[in-house]
């Protein structure tokens, strides 16, 4: 079988697919990809089912060798990445030959996610490949780990797309919560009307945002009972700054609300870079489910929209390996439909 | 934005409320009671039952219920109407507790270098440790909620002295297994983590065991009944008994 052999990892890098939903109940997040768009992407790019898990890099660096020939898709938070020290480009598939060493670092922040043809092959646990480190399942990953691939179905590559503009910063649009009304109507029009920016602490768990002025909050002795809370939460902490709830959450809190960011701008917020100016807009839960509606049929469809990278023969070092490593397609790969 | 029907929270009257894109949260109490408790619990197990469509999962928190749809099925309002025929049915405050409940027998060290704060939440208490300790064992504890972290349970209810405050500054680690008071709950934590709640006893309990066909110990409805031990019967415990010691007895 064929595996993929780590040589250098630094912090963060793990192995993350679509979560494990359905524990709730027993207090269990779904966890998953921090930018589950990514893992829609590099399916894309590879002409195989979002499901299968892949390497999440949080803002550090991977290198690795594969012991067979692969297909591998870029995607996410870009960095700089090298076969065999040739540079590839991010958002887009590429063969690669058996023994290849892969390099990738130089990260601006945010999640970045490589997936090979067959997918990350690790044991499962509760019905999902994916680390949950806040649960203590799987864990980060080091030099030396050997991780298997699973059965290779596809033999596209050198595709590229342009992917969801995500890695600036802008508008995250919410919902209310239970408790956005608890919050005076000033303060909810101060939120959508101040700029944030990530802080350092942040995690799959949450990130914390930063802003020039005060803080927000509700009056002192309002206590919330303890109830659900979901991915997109926005907690409004004892220090009045706005803690936003991502992939591994707790599943219950009683820090009061302002909002709730819809799942479909989440990968804006996780993949803004620390600079990057982020705001906040409330649309109303018909406007959110019809947009949750469109991405997941954008999403459904991004394999309609995947062009071969164009390539200079002057970058080109071997073309005759190119051409092999490239790969030939029977030119309706793309319209197969997906296991 | 009253896309969903919504009454205001009287005690005794359950109201809906949209969470998030995709789900609804049905409250049965503003504050922890017993039967707004038994209510959710009870309701969570009939939408179970009744599977509605679109609903993807459902979980409970002390006093409510959470359901997660899939919006490519339904929305808001859609679940909302479906679901109030079932909520108006019955009096879900007067529903049995879930059946197949259990009753735990936990050893735990209370106070020492193990659990450090029993003598400060004593005192919050306005008890010495011995009566604390006396307090805390001399009957079961309900699970009112499993939630936070997996198969964490929320234990209840202490008696009334037992009403303290969650301290201010939270304890940078407690380690798994601790036993942790505040507001008249109890937490005892299933992954080792931060928190405000004061470290009163210490078990040997994995409640959440990833790794087994049955990963999650404790059902809501359960009840624990902790019986002290020595530092060393604890030791001895970890390391023969890979269930903590708990011995499981059912309930009715």
């Amino acid at each position: 079988m064929a595996e993929v052999t780590i040589q250098q990892a630094g912090p963060g890098v793990t192995v993350q697919d679509m979560g494990r939903p359905g524990f709730l109940a027993q207090g269990l997040s779904r966890g998953g990809a921090a930018d589950r768009l990514a893992l829609f992407e590099g399916a894309a790019l590879l002409g195989q089912d979002s499901h299968l898990a892949a390497f999440e890099i949080a803002g550090s660096f991977l290198s690795l060798t594969a012991s067979a020939p692969v297909r591998i898709a870029l995607t996410g938070a870009p960095m700089r990445a090298f076969c065999d020290g040739d540079p590839l480009v991010w958002q887009a598939s590429h063969a690669l030959p058996a023994g290849a060493r892969l390099e990738m670092s130089g990260s601006r922040g945010g999640y970045s996610y490589l997936h090979f043809g067959g997918g990350l092959a690790v044991a499962q646990v509760l019905g999902a490949c994916s680390a949950h480190l806040g649960a203590g399942i799987g864990r980060m990953l080091e030099a030396g780990d050997r991780l298997p691939l699973g059965r290779e179905r596809g033999s596209v590559a050198g595709m590229s797309f342009d992917p969801f503009d995500r890695f600036d910063g802008g508008l995250l649009r919410m919902v209310e919560t239970p408790q956005t009304q608890l919050f005076p109507q000033a303060q909810r029009e101060r939120f959508t009307e101040t700029v944030f920016r990530k802080d350092a602490r942040g995690n799959r768990m949450g990130q914390r945002l930063a802003n020039d002025g005060d803080g927000f909050g509700l009056q002192a002795g309002l206590s919330i009972l303890s109830e659900a809370i979901v991915p997109g939460d926005i907690q409004i902490t004892g220090d009045g700054a706005p803690f936003v709830l991502l992939s591994e959450c707790q599943t219950t809190g009683g820090y009061p609300r302002i909002g709730t960011v819809l799942p479909c701008d989440l990968p804006r917020l996780v993949q803004a870079p620390a600079s990057a100016a982020l705001r906040f807009a409330f649309v109303t839960f018909e406007e959110a489910v019809a947009l949750e509606r469109a991405e997941a049929k954008r999403r459904a469809d991004l394999g309609k929209h995947l062009q071969p990278l164009i390539r200079d023969p002057h970058d080109m070092t071997d073309l005759l390996a190119y051409q092999l490593i490239s790969g030939v397609t029977d030119g309706d790969d793309l319209e197969r439909k997906r296991p | 934005m009253p896309l969903v029907k919504q009454r205001q929270q009287e005690e005794g009257q359950p109201v809906i409320h949209p969470l998030g894109v995709d789900g609804l949260l049905i409250r049965f109490g503003a504050r922890l009671c017993e039967a707004a408790n038994r209510a959710a619990l009870a309701f969570r197990a009939a939408v179970e039952a009744a599977s509605p469509q679109g609903v993807a999962e459902s979980s409970t928190s002390l006093t409510s219920v959470y359901l997660r749809f899939d919006p490519t099925y339904t929305d808001h309002a859609q679940l909302s109407s479906a679901i109030m025929p079932l909520l108006d049915s019955r009096d879900w405050y007067q529903a049995d507790l879930p059946q197949g409940r259990r009753l735990w027998r936990v050893p735990a060290v209370f106070g020492t270098e193990l659990a450090p704060q029993l003598s400060e939440a004593a005192a919050q208490a306005g008890l010495s440790p011995e009566q604390a300790t006396e307090s805390i064992c001399a009957a079961p504890l309900r699970v009112q909620a499993i939630g936070f972290a997996p198969g964490q349970p929320y234990l209840g209810e202490l008696p009334p002295e037992w009403d303290i405050p969650r301290q201010s500054d939270l304890t940078p680690r407690v380690p798994e297994g601790a036993l942790a008071v505040a507001i008249r709950q109890m937490v005892l934590f299933s992954v080792s983590t931060p928190t405000g709640w004061r470290h009163v006893g210490q078990t040997a309990l994995r409640l959440f065991r990833p790794e087994s066909d049955d990963p999650f110990l404790l059902r809501p409805g359960d009840e624990a009944l902790f019986i002290p031990v020595s530092r060393e019967e604890l030791e001895t415990i970890r390391e023969t008994d890979g269930s903590g010691g708990a011995v499981a007895e059912r309930l009715r």
